[in-house]
């Protein structure tokens, strides 16, 4: 079955069953491997990428539930890498490992889509999904809190659906 | 003598069943050409065809609309809807317009042969003459599709037709729509279109062991084809009564911050019936279901939502420990929400409608299934879950949520975790 969806901008349209992970899609079909596989299960938010603006769990979302829609990736979440958040990710010096960071980041962007300011409290409660296994929790907390300091509208992920009570959708 | 009177009884009895039972055919006509329809009246009866979601039930296949096949399991064996494309072998082309809305005021088929109530009739002889014109032009103006749906399953006797007659004499009044001049406007619009087109407490109401609504527990709340349709009236378990505002935001968007998202059966009342009607006939709809909820004002909606939310958060107990933790890890980063600040995007648990049901189906369906693109909030999708989670985790995950909900804990979640994870 053909299913079609938007990644990173570009039109993507795949052959396969629907029941595909959309990592599948991202790492095999689109080889963008930014995107890492960690639990399978979708307990630990390294494969977490953007569906419109929001992060999801790749490995446990299907490819025929977000047909049609923007899928947004670590690669392209800011074309020059220079997000906010990655660049409070150096600033910081986030990473040990860094194989949960991609994972960490998207998740964040969302996060301060949704919490602008975010206490200490609120970081915890929405990345808590996301493990590192380092241990690099604190500063992790920190490198969000600079992003959140520097630019409070992150770009790349504003979201796409519709939050009733809105007046508009914004439609990509 | 006696013998005499007793067969002269049998005699009435019998003319009086035959008549009752008994309706005529009426004969076959031209299937109308669609220019014989005004433009505006097509329009106006696409709007009501909307109001009704008649192609939901209508349409097992996109590509073939309003051709029927769709299956309804019930505890008399299993229904398929039938086709009502204007096909003149398959369809209704050969219906005149009496026929048609003698099938939506009475139940009775072209044919003179009895309808399950399965198909709505007990509301939709609610309806108007104008709404029913409108909508049989639209219903012709279709295009006809060659499509015949599987036969019904009964066993006996519920496959005999003529027996729905004794059902209509214990359960259906046939009366247009009364408004309620003690009402506005807007109101008895609202009311309209629930109790007729709508058919609302078709899935929102009991049904007693006949298959009928029971109409003193109207909008209590019922489980329809394996979906938890919630209460709408005050029996509603949701810790923020629904008001107008959050009602015509759910009906329009698909979600409410208080409240939840639409899926299951309901996604399709919003994403496809609804989208052709105006922002007047939601915003009736939610005027009357408002005053059937009992709802307070919004800002005090708000500040019941921003106490509970903070309560729940705040809830220690070791009990739920487990529960709580498998929240952290698979749901927080999408779920934990500021209690000032709430949205339907980050669907709020301690007030999801899901977890106040009485019934854990939507939310075990929920979390093991997730929630697709299309179906729910636009752009928005839920993974499943079935996969990662035990059926342990599950339960925990499940009592933790309905904890903080500030419901008591479901009963039999072994045998519901099972039977959800069948569906």
């Amino acid at each position: 079955m053909t299913i079609q969806f938007q990644l990173n901008g570009e039109a993507l349209s795949l052959d396969v069953p629907e029941d595909t992970p959309l990592l599948w899609a991202i790492r095999d079909h689109a080889g963008l491997t930014g995107t890492k596989f960690g639990c399978g299960i979708g307990m630990c938010g390294a494969c977490t990428v953007h569906l419109n603006g929001r992060a999801t769990r790749s490995c446990i979302t299907t490819v025929g539930s977000v047909s049609g829609q923007q899928i947004t990736t670590i690669e392209g979440l800011d074309e020059n890498g220079e997000h906010p958040l990655q660049q409070a990710w150096v600033e910081a010096q986030a990473p040990q490992c860094g194989y949960c960071q991609s994972g960490q980041i998207m998740q964040a962007a969302t996060l301060l889509e949704d919490f602008p300011n975010p206490t200490d409290e609120q970081i915890n409660q929405v990345m808590s999904g996301n493990l590192c296994r380092c241990m690099a929790y604190i500063r992790i907390r920190k490198a969000i809190h600079l992003a959140a300091g520097s630019n409070e509208s992150s770009s790349a992920g504003s979201p796409q659906f519709f939050e009733p009570g809105q007046e508009e959708m914004s439609n990509a | 003598m006696i013998k005499k009177i007793l067969s002269g009884l049998i005699v009435i009895a019998l003319v009086v069943a035959f008549l009752i039972i008994w309706k005529p055919a009426i004969d076959e006509t031209d299937r109308p050409s669609a220019d014989s329809f005004s433009q505006d009246q097509i329009a106006k009866g696409k709007i009501v065809a909307g109001l009704g979601n008649c192609a939901s039930c209508h349409t097992s296949d996109p590509s073939k609309p309003l051709a029927g096949g769709v299956d309804f399991p019930t505890p008399f064996g299993t229904l398929y809807s039938t086709n009502i494309s204007p096909h003149p072998e398959k369809g209704i082309g050969t219906w005149s317009e009496e026929a048609f809305v003698r099938a939506m005021r009475e139940g009775v088929s072209r044919d003179g042969s009895h309808l399950y109530p399965a198909f709505p009739y007990t509301h939709f002889t609610k309806v108007t003459d104008e709404d029913l014109s409108a909508l049989y032009a639209y219903v012709m103006s279709r295009q006809a599709v060659d499509y015949q749906g599987p036969d019904n399953q009964l066993g006996f006797p519920f496959n005999l037709r003529m027996l729905q007659a004794g059902w209509k004499t214990l359960f259906f009044d046939g009366e247009r729509f009364q408004a309620d001049d003690s009402k506005g406007d807007a109101w008895n619009r609202g009311a309209y279109i629930a109790e007729g087109l709508g058919h609302c407490t078709a899935c929102h109401s009991p049904r007693n062991a006949f298959g009928a609504e029971i109409e003193d527990e109207a909008y209590n709340g019922a489980v329809v084809d394996n979906w938890y349709a919630p209460a709408l009236n005050t029996t509603h378990a949701a810790p923020v009564p629904w008001t107008e505002d959050e009602l015509f935001q759910y009906l329009r968007a698909g979600g409410s911050k208080w409240h939840g998202i639409a899926a299951g059966s309901m996604s399709s009342v919003v994403h496809k019936g609804l989208t052709e009607a105006p922002d007047d006939d939601v915003r009736a709809l939610a005027i009357y279901f408002q005053d059937l909820t009992g709802a307070d004002n919004n800002a005090k909606a708000a500040e019941v939502a921003t106490s509970h939310v903070s309560q729940a958060q705040d809830m220690t107990d070791p009990t739920t420990r487990s529960g709580e933790e498998i929240f952290s890890s698979a749901c927080a980063s999408c779920h934990y929400n500021a209690p000032s600040s709430l949205k339907a995007a980050r669907p709020e648990l301690s007030l999801n409608s899901a977890v106040t049901a009485p019934d854990p189906v939507n939310l075990l369906r929920i979390t093991l299934h997730g929630i697709d693109e299309p179906t729910g909030l636009r752009g928005l999708a839920m993974p499943g879950f079935g996969p990662g989670l035990s059926d342990a985790d599950l339960i925990a995950l499940a009592q933790y949520l309905r904890q903080s909900s500030g419901q008591p804990p479901w009963e039999n979640m072994e045998q519901h975790v099972q039977d959800a994870r069948q569906l």
